[in-house]
């Protein structure tokens, strides 16, 4: 099991939000949960007013008839309009991009935002629609076979780890 | 289909939900499963848009054989959120009147491609028949199965309950009225039952309590003051008119003297308790006015939660489908 500098990448990936924002009324939105985490950390650390919003897109993915229902659905709960907002979406790991369009096409059902920005931890490539971030912590190159895994511990520090995938 | 004894017909072979016949039977850790999904769904009727993609293309036929308005609206809302095509089948008018028989009418409609049914029927176990004979791809959820089973209102009931309450593991909860013709009263009492509730009370009168309730864990009452007495949630039965008819009640004003929840025997109750009733309601019958209408009363919050709960047991029913 290989580990990154979790709270580093994170470091480098508020300074880069922090100058991509600069002058805009952003509302950030954490996927569940990874990005939940990072957003509330961001929130905090860039001063955003808004609360945070939480979306988790297991109605929405778009392998539900291979894989089913995600057991442990929580509620999406997004406390601002969308309609008209500025949005930075927030995830940990951008692989496919399927889970990104998942993320938007629930956004659009909240309202029409003015405009949707993606901020990941990393970015480990492997794309299978065109879907890119805006701002990234880090971009890594990893096998297919490995999966890169954000975790918090109880004092809220961040780690990223890199796991043997498990048996779909 | 060869038949499995021994093995619940709810169930696939990885012990998850394919069909909802019955709460009896059912893992507490699927209840909870479906209370818990529900969560996500209520927040979804919040919303602009108060559909989700989930079950795009999958068709639902609404198999009515005896008439409900209510839950066969219900449920055609949650399968609509879901994105799914919805077909209604009115079977009281149609070809089983002209003397096709239930499992034909199954065989037609699985040829129009249906991916589930959800099935009302007068005779007991009916939707049990369908599930045995249905495609392995198919699903069947019982919307209430003659004085059997209505498990997705036993759901729903446990919905509301954990929404206003948070933990069953110290309740009282009384079910009170005709127990005996109730489908409701029997899911409510599994249901209560598989999440732990301590102390599940039935209260009516001799003539409409059945036999056995002891059994399956429930205190039996025949007076209502003393039923109600302490009692964390109270759910108040339907008392159907045909029942007034035969030999089993008197008259509905006596049943009221006896039976129905006033605003005083209310008081009997803790103070926060909380008030149900499956609907449709016989106001001065089984039920005060001033009761349905009032603080207490969460029987338009349990018509809400109905959907979002329908909405949780048909994905998750429909999400079963890859491991036969």
């Amino acid at each position: 099991m290989l580990e990154l500098d979790a709270e580093a990448v994170y470091r480098s990936l508020a300074a880069r939000l922090r100058e991509e924002v600069v002058g805009r009324d952003i509302r950030l939105v954490g996927v569940h949960t990874g990005g939940v985490w990072l957003a509330q950390r961001l929130k905090r650390d860039l001063h955003v007013s808004h609360d945070v919003g939480i979306l988790d897109i297991s109605f929405y993915r778009d392998d539900f008839s291979r894989s089913g229902l995600n057991p442990s659905v929580r509620p999406s709960s997004i406390a601002f309009d969308v309609e008209g907002s500025d949005i930075v979406l927030v995830d940990d790991v951008l692989y496919t991009g399927r889970t990104v369009r998942a993320a938007m096409n629930e956004l659009f059902d909240y309202g029409r935002p003015a405009r949707i920005d993606l901020a990941v931890l990393i970015d480990r490539g492997g794309r299978e629609l065109p879907i890119a971030p805006t701002v990234v912590g880090r971009r890594i190159e990893v096998p297919d076979e490995i999966s890169v895994v954000l975790s918090r511990d109880d004092d809220g520090r961040l780690h990223l780890t890199l796991e043997q995938r498990r048996e779909a | 289909m060869k038949p499995e004894f021994g093995r619940n017909p709810q169930l696939n072979r990885s012990g998850e939900l394919h069909h909802l016949l019955s709460i009896e039977g059912l893992p507490r850790a699927i209840v909870e499963r479906i209370l818990a999904t529900a969560d996500g769904f209520i927040n979804v009727a919040e919303r602009e848009v108060k559909n989700v993609p989930l079950l795009r293309g999958r068709s639902v036929f609404n198999l009515f054989f005896e008439n409900s308005t209510r839950t066969r609206t219900t449920f055609e809302i949650a399968a609509r959120r879901l994105s799914a095509d919805v077909f209604n089948l009115d079977i009281t008018r149609s070809s089983t009147a002209k003397g096709e028989s239930l499992l034909d009418t199954i065989n037609n409609l699985t040829a129009m491609q249906a991916d589930m049914f959800v099935v009302r029927h007068a005779a007991g176990g009916a939707p049990y028949l369908i599930a045995r004979h249905v495609a392995p791809h198919v699903h069947v959820i019982n919307a209430g199965d003659g004085r059997h089973a209505h498990p997705t209102q036993g759901l729903l009931d446990m919905y509301t309950i954990r929404h206003y309450k948070r933990d069953f593991s110290r309740l009282t909860v009384a079910i009170v009225g005709d127990i005996l013709h109730s489908r409701v009263a029997r899911s409510d009492i599994h249901a209560l039952t598989t999440l732990g509730v301590p102390e599940v009370r039935a209260v009516g009168p001799l003539t409409l309590l059945p036999e056995g309730l002891e059994s399956m864990g429930v205190r039996v009452f025949t007076r209502l003051d003393e039923g109600i007495r302490g009692a964390d949630v109270i759910i108040m039965l339907r008392l159907q008119n045909e029942r007034m008819r035969g030999a089993l009640l008197p008259s509905a004003q006596e049943y009221f003297r006896n039976y129905g929840l006033t605003p005083e025997r209310l008081q009997l109750a803790k103070p926060d308790a909380i008030v149900m009733h499956p609907g449709p309601m016989n106001r001065g019958v089984e039920i005060d006015s001033r009761v349905a209408d009032g603080a207490q009363s969460v029987i338009l919050p349990q018509v809400t939660f109905g959907i979002a709960v329908r909405m949780a047991v048909l994905s998750i029913a429909a999400s079963s489908q890859r491991i036969q």
